[in-house]
């Protein structure tokens, strides 16, 4: 129907003939392709500039995030303790798991809140990009600026469930002591991880949009394998008689270390063997997690750049 | 053809064939030459080079599909994509270029790819075939997509200038400018979901258009606001073209193009239909 009518536009425009092409003539002018991905210190530079950027966004998100509930930013305490409630009742209480661990309240307390700090910066970053579409289809800006911001944005959330948590810990007979100084390098390892991981799935998540369904799945199953509320050392070798290294492997995962480390700084009878030092295994699994996923991260999500936001 | 002339009417059926407003074009619509119009300079900034554009377009999943982990799993798996996944060939093929002063309006039915032809230019869609050569990065007067409706208008004023990529001294400049050329006065203070929506449309493009482009692309940004507000963007885009930028206005509203561009595209369904002088164009789009 519209064949004839664009045919003879095609020829307007098409009546270039004769002439340089149109590749040439930008060229001539200096202009350039619009689409190219800059190179991965070049982008890293970009997205330095864009801190204050990144910055905004994760708190102008947090402030907005509560806003329509009555209970507001109370929430952001409320949920770790309610879930860490739960799962004191069920397997503290009625499975009876904890009558093993000294202190059980702070032992399940403690891996509640270092698992729900990396679970939400892995469920927010999948979304980052994905949920971000309109955003990305407007404005140019590094993409990793937004999965950075979901990360800050978990960051700020940390540090009020963080106050909580030591609260609790100390309501539980825990005194605090000089080890508790080594707090914010383990959250520093902690937040190091996260971003490198937040980065691989706002990708994955970008180009695969089954992600999302997925994600509740595998994080439930992350919770189970760190050993939040059971001792992995314990459950693993001593009362399913597997052999040691399957509970090595296990203490590997990014997320079991993470808490162990925290365990030994907060509870000094948690393993009195160590003496507030995780065996180091453990501290070499912290500081290998955090450097990997950051380094790859980056440079992982970088190599998609120019197609986000595309379909 | 009667067809297509119906539906067109059904589209634009109250609008005036020609406004009859005085408009300030340079009559030279025959597209000869290497300039389709006696334009100011003569330097190309935009050039867009038998452009075609290819959307992926996900369909809304069965009920079976939703919400099972397992699926999903099974899914990724297999390696298989949705099945719903369509591709839409939004733009099929469009050439022109673009020159410094150059304000361009771009006219067509809904999905004719008007949207899609910007956001190409502004290098947010990546081409499927052909390419698109510009100076400086074009920019999509489009922040409402990182501001907040629960925050004050204050707080979205200072996201948005971030989101554009200004600096905190850039921000504090333009802060005070940014407040008086939207009009909304104390309501700044107030989150942006008490406004009215053409508070809100005043407040938006005030911030995108803070920041100063080479070229600028506005996609229906004009369509709301009171009179007033609309002299004073009509304005602010002379200004932009005066500075030697180059804007590209999509808009419904014919009035807004005659009086602000020097040359209209009219897409249709994907194509250029017709490339000229407003008047002629927007008249010959009027018959459909």
């Amino acid at each position: 129907m519209s064949q004839p009518e664009s045919a003879v536009a095609d020829a307007q425009a098409g009546g270039r003939s004769g002439q340089e092409p149109l590749a040439k003539l930008a060229k001539r002018y200096g202009l350039r392709r619009a689409i190219a991905r800059p190179r991965f210190p070049v982008y890293l530079r970009m997205l330095w500039q864009r801190r204050h950027f990144i910055l905004t966004y994760a708190t102008s998100r947090n402030v907005t995030k509560y806003s329509s509930s009555t209970l507001g930013q109370l929430w952001q305490v409320l949920t770790p303790l309610l879930n860490a409630a739960i799962y004191f009742v069920m397997f503290g209480v009625i499975l009876g798991g904890g009558k093993d661990i000294e202190n059980y309240p702070a032992f399940l307390l403690t891996g509640m809140f270092i698992f729900t700090y990396t679970q939400r910066t892995v469920t927010a970053g999948a979304k980052s990009i994905s949920g971000n579409l309109s955003m990305i289809r407007a404005l140019h800006f590094p993409r990793a600026s937004l999965p950075l911001a979901y990360t800050i944005q978990e960051l700020q959330q940390l540090a009020i469930s963080m106050g909580v948590l030591l609260v609790l810990v100390v309501l539980t007979g825990e005194m605090p002591t000089w080890y508790w100084l080594m707090i914010p390098v383990v959250l520093l390892l902690q937040t190091l991880f996260n971003i490198g991981a937040g980065l691989v799935v706002a990708r994955v998540g970008a180009q695969m949009r089954d992600l999302n369904q997925l994600l509740p799945f595998i994080t439930r199953t992350w919770l189970y394998a760190s050993g939040v509320f059971f001792s992995i050392q314990a459950k693993v070798v001593g009362a399913a008689e597997l052999p040691q290294w399957v509970a090595d492997v296990m203490y590997l995962n990014p997320a079991a270390s993470y808490i162990e480390w925290m365990r030994e700084i907060l509870i000094p009878t948690y393993n009195t063997s160590h003496g507030h030092h995780p065996p180091t295994m453990v501290l070499v699994s912290c500081v290998f997690w955090a450097v990997f996923a950051l380094g790859f991260g980056f440079w992982y999500f970088w190599r998609s750049e120019e197609r986000y936001g595309r379909g | 053809m009667a067809e297509l002339t119906k539906e067109l009417s059904q589209v634009k059926g109250d609008k005036p064939a020609v406004s009859g407003k005085d408009v300030r074009v340079h009559p030279n619509p025959e597209p000869q030459g290497k300039s389709p119009l006696d334009v100011p300079t003569g330097t190309p900034t935009v050039i867009v080079d038998d452009l075609h554009i290819v959307y992926r377009v996900y369909g809304a999943a069965s009920d079976a599909e939703k919400g099972n982990a397992v699926n999903a799993l099974t899914r990724v798996l297999r390696r298989q994509g949705r099945p719903q996944m369509k591709e839409v060939h939004a733009v099929k093929g469009v050439t022109f270029v673009a020159y410094h002063g150059d304000a361009i309006g771009i006219v067509g039915r809904n999905g004719s790819g008007k949207s899609t032809l910007l956001r190409a230019i502004a290098g947010l869609l990546p081409p499927h075939k052909g390419a698109v050569y510009t100076d400086g990065q074009p920019s999509l007067l489009g922040v409402n997509a990182a501001l907040m409706r629960e925050l004050t208008g204050e707080r979205n004023i200072v996201l948005g200038c971030y989101a554009m990529g200004m600096t905190p001294a850039e921000v504090k400049e333009k802060y005070q400018e940014i407040v008086d050329f939207s009009g909304i006065d104390e309501f700044v203070q107030l989150p942006m979901s008490t406004y009215s929506s053409g508070m809100g449309a005043r407040l938006r493009f005030a911030i995108s258009s803070a920041k100063t482009h080479d070229v600028l692309l506005i996609d229906e940004a004009l369509a709301t606001g009171d009179r007033d507000f609309r002299k004073k963007s009509e304005e602010r885009i002379r200004q932009i073209r005066e500075s030697a930028g180059t804007v590209f206005l999509v808009a419904h509203d014919l009035r807004v193009i005659e009086q602000t561009c020097n040359r209209v595209i009219w897409l249709h369904k994907g194509k250029i239909k017709m490339d000229g002088d407003p008047k002629e164009v927007i008249s010959a789009y009027n018959k459909g």
